[in-house]
């Protein structure tokens, strides 16, 4: 069967379903999703054995946009639903996509707890500082002077979240930040994070064009991060607490600390045994 | 007859020792072949501190405690009036008290009980490491009639690995309590019961609801502690790993029902536990089981509220967060065992409902059964399964409709990992193919066939439990549910037992509500009493909202954590038989 599976070729379009997005046009989040596709294409996972699982928001859409097991659940906790379907499953291949906001605010503390607990999954977290699907509001990841929102008009005042030092922090087993605009560079680090065993987390600078249209101009700021995959964490961080937020499109840390995978064992234990304790 | 049964307390500053005890004489009643309740009372400290274990006895098996004990063994009397209320004394009542511990407190005397003394601690320092529960406990078995072998056989199996020199001076201190307790005022003692008889467990409600979804196929837990829930959990953390089962810590209440949302999804029967302020979390998510259609139980071990409330104590108020907490029109199953032995009847239940259906369901206990230990007669076979329909191969030119619009409103569910049938489960509104739609067509069929799937279900004949309902043209009723179902079948027995009749109707399946059922079921009747522990009549207004009542319907109710003793439905009965 394995051997079978491994030699069929899977093109991009094989992983795409025929719903068109909701997005903007200029979103960042189409060549994720393109990105998303052709890493499952190379991988040359079937598609009945993927499954991505995501929360609200715009880049929460994904799961209806391709073609393999999907499951769109509530805002913030995609999270603690793929660790279930993975932890049942073990067998599947399974992603979680979402946003900025409905990662690092409302699902915050799933966020920590996925990142210490490192079921193999991969996050692919489309940050563009915004609430895009409410229409304009301050994320965790906004800068605290932006005054753009009704909501905040005078900025948040508070200083952004750092999701991939947090991650590290909480014992993410693989951290990388990828630019929107560099979709093959996306796929390769994504068929790396699939095959990293444990939780690998994945930032995708994805611009807002409706909401922040400065982010157009990411495509010139970003640049290739000047460095070399570690598996010291302490130092990754230390990298990213000092770097500008742009430098993309490299693994930045691949840590070695074994997956949680409690095992479903195959025991000769029976109901009927459990039920002789409470004989008398 | 009126049940035959004696009911006493043992209390005392041991923390954990007046429960030991209590719990060592459960099993020697049990090995006597006598039936028996014991539920527990502590202080507020997280270890140690007062504590009473209430224990009634009886020859043949029991669900409540009765409106007051025969005695109050306290070893010493250290905050033990913070009890008073839960420990109902009257006259015919004896305190028996340790002279070297002082007077019993005033809050205990004000049903003006009988008063005895038992030196424990004199005796018990007589004899090689004796103690003074051991004393207590010779004196209770002397009182109560229950033989010293079966005490004997029960401290033997405890201390075995502590050596013969423990077990003796166990019960040496024992046997010197038996010999004490020739000076004491007499209680009711029981009668020996023949040892042939039926098999019986020992088993406590949370243990059995553990079991109970374990039999119903359940093989994936999320957990997240709380009080009075944490033993469900702890339970089944060892038990499932022994039948190729799960369990996961995780981070909150929130995490834990998406775990089980998603190992579900995954075609694995899934659950979790949880109490009153951890339901109000999960609230959302279980709306999304129902939208995505993911068949899960959830188990509520009701505590008083509202907020952090009474953690360690017992109440019906959860009711209407189960009922009607979720946002929109969200169809899904809420079921409640009515005592310690139906918490396995009604899970493993939950389980195939929940699994048949496709749908959330919502299992209601509470402290009161949760955490009391019953020696019950031994539970039948279940034949309830959970078994999913599931989709297992994609038809040639068809595109696979996960929410497929069929005649029993259940779709063909596909697990992942089955080629051909890929799609995506969706909380958002949808079209049969899980596609987002927000047209009003498609949000009625989706409504329909997921309404449609509960009501058109056959739940048999367990919506109900009916006692007494071919005792003639007696035109009273009894209605009530989960734990007051205790009392209430007590109060029916001692009414019927002096000639009344009077019919009981506990409902176990409490939504989706079944009218014609229940106007079967009230056939005949012209008055009910409606009996309920919550402070607003929760239940009441349920029945009054979906179910013709007899005219003459009464409610009561009261706030938790007092029990019903059954002499205070009785009351009612009698008040209309007269």
């Amino acid at each position: 069967m394995e051997s079978c599976a491994q030699k069929r070729k899977y093109a991009a379009k094989d992983y795409k379903s025929d719903l068109k997005p909701i997005w903007c046009p200029g979103c960042g989040d189409y060549t994720v999703l393109n990105a998303i596709t052709r890493a499952l294409a190379e991988l040359a996972l079937p598609p009945e054995e993927v499954a991505v699982v995501s929360g609200i928001g715009c880049s929460s859409r994904i799961p209806a946009y391709t073609s393999v097991y999907g499951f769109h659940g509530v805002h913030g906790r995609a999270l603690p639903v793929a660790t279930g379907l993975k932890l049942a499953r073990p067998d599947l291949t399974v992603l979680v996509t979402g946003g900025d906001g409905d990662g690092f605010s409302i699902g915050g503390n799933h966020f920590l707890h996925a990142c210490r607990r490192n079921v193999d999954l991969t996050y692919i977290v489309m940050d563009n500082q915004v609430y895009g699907m409410t229409k304009g509001q301050a994320s965790p990841t906004t800068a605290p002077d932006w005054e753009g929102s009704k909501l905040t008009p005078e900025g948040t005042g508070i200083n952004p979240f750092q999701p991939l030092v947090v991650g590290l922090a909480s014992g993410a087993n693989f951290v990388a930040r990828v630019s929107s605009s560099d979709p093959v560079n996306m796929a390769q680090i994504i068929v790396e994070a699939i095959r990293h065993p444990g939780f690998s987390l994945v930032q995708v600078l994805s611009p807002c064009v409706t909401f922040r249209p400065e982010q157009a101009e990411w495509r010139d700021i970003v640049r290739t991060a000047v460095v070399d995959v570690t598996d010291d964490a302490a130092r990754a961080a230390r990298r990213l607490m000092t770097d500008d937020g742009f430098n993309v499109g490299k693994v930045l840390y691949k840590g070695s600390r074994p997956p949680f995978r409690p095992e479903f064992e195959n025991t000769d234990g029976s109901v009927a045994e459990l039920e002789a304790r409470f004989a008398l | 007859m009126t049940v035959q049964s004696v009911s006493l307390v043992i209390a005392g500053s041991g923390g954990a020792g007046v429960v030991t005890a209590g719990s060592l004489l459960l099993e020697a009643a049990a090995k006597a072949g006598w039936y028996a309740l014991m539920s527990r009372s502590s202080g507020p400290q997280i270890r140690g501190g007062e504590a009473a274990a209430m224990l009634r006895f009886a020859t043949e098996p029991i669900m409540s405690h009765d409106d007051s004990f025969h005695l109050l063994m306290a070893i010493d009397w250290e905050n033990i009036g913070r009890f008073s209320a839960e420990i109902p004394l009257v006259e015919t009542s004896l305190i028996v008290g340790d002279p070297a511990h002082g007077d019993a407190p005033a809050a205990l005397l004000a049903g003006r009980p009988r008063q005895a003394a038992l030196p424990m601690t004199a005796i018990a320092e007589k004899i090689e490491n004796g103690r003074p529960n051991m004393v207590a406990l010779g004196a209770i078995a002397a009182m109560i009639g229950l033989p010293a072998q079966a005490m004997q056989a029960v401290v033997e199996q405890h201390l075995k690995r502590k050596g013969q020199a423990a077990i003796d001076a166990s019960m040496a201190a024992f046997h010197a309590g038996i010999a004490a307790a020739a000076d004491l005022p007499a209680i009711p003692k029981l009668p020996a019961v023949s040892a042939a008889s039926a098999p019986r467990w020992s088993i406590t409600g949370n243990e059995a609801t553990g079991l109970g979804v374990i039999r119903g196929g359940v093989r994936f837990v999320a957990a997240y502690p709380i009080t009075p829930a944490t033993e469900v959990l702890e339970w089944l953390a060892p038990s499932l790993a022994k039948v190729g089962g799960v369990l996961v810590q995780a981070e909150d209440e929130l995490a834990s029902i998406n775990q089980i949302i998603g190992a579900s999804y995954g075609g694995v029967p899934a659950m979790t536990a949880t109490s009153g302020p951890g339901l109000s979390l999960m609230i959302e998510s279980l709306g999304l089981a129902v939208a995505a259609e993911v068949p899960l139980v959830v188990v509520d071990v009701m505590r008083v509220g509202p907020s952090t409330g009474i953690a360690t104590k017992s109440e019906q108020s959860d009711l209407n967060i189960a009922v009607y907490g979720l946002h929109g029109d969200a169809p899904h199953v809420v079921v409640a065992a009515n005592s310690v032995a139906d918490c396995l009847f009604t899970t493993q239940w939950a389980v195939h409902l929940a699994e048949a259906m496709q749908t959330p369901t919502l299992v209601l206990t509470d402290q009161a059964m949760g955490q009391a230990r019953a020696i019950v007669p031994r539970p039948a076979e279940l034949a309830f399964i959970g078994q999913r329909l599931t989709a297992t191969a994609a038809v040639e030119g068809e595109r696979y409709k996960r929410y497929a619009v069929t005649a029993s409103g259940v779709s063909p569910m596909a697990i992942p990992g089955t080629p051909g049938l890929t799609h995506t489960a969706d909380g958002l509104e949808h079209n049969e193919l899980g596609t987002p739609s927000s047209q009003a067509s498609d949000h009625q069929a989706q409504m329909d066939k997921r309404s449609r799937k509960l009501t058109q279900f056959n739940y048999g004949d367990h919506w109900a439990e009916i006692i007494d309902a071919d005792a003639g043209p007696g035109d009273l009723a009894i209605i009530t549910w989960g734990s007051s179902t205790g009392p209430a079948r007590e109060a029916l027995r001692r009414f019927s037992d002096a000639g009344g009749k009077a019919r009981l109707i506990s409902v176990r399946l409490i939504a989706p509500v079944q009218p014609e059922k229940m106007a079967a079921a009230l056939k005949g009747i012209s008055r009910a009493v409606v009996v309920e522990q919550s402070h607003s009549g929760q239940f009441y207004r349920m029945l009054r909202a979906f179910y013709d009542l007899p005219r003459d319907t009464r409610s009561l109710h009261q706030a938790g954590p007092l029990a019903f003793g059954p002499n205070r439905i009785l009351e009612q009965l009698n008040a209309w038989s007269s």
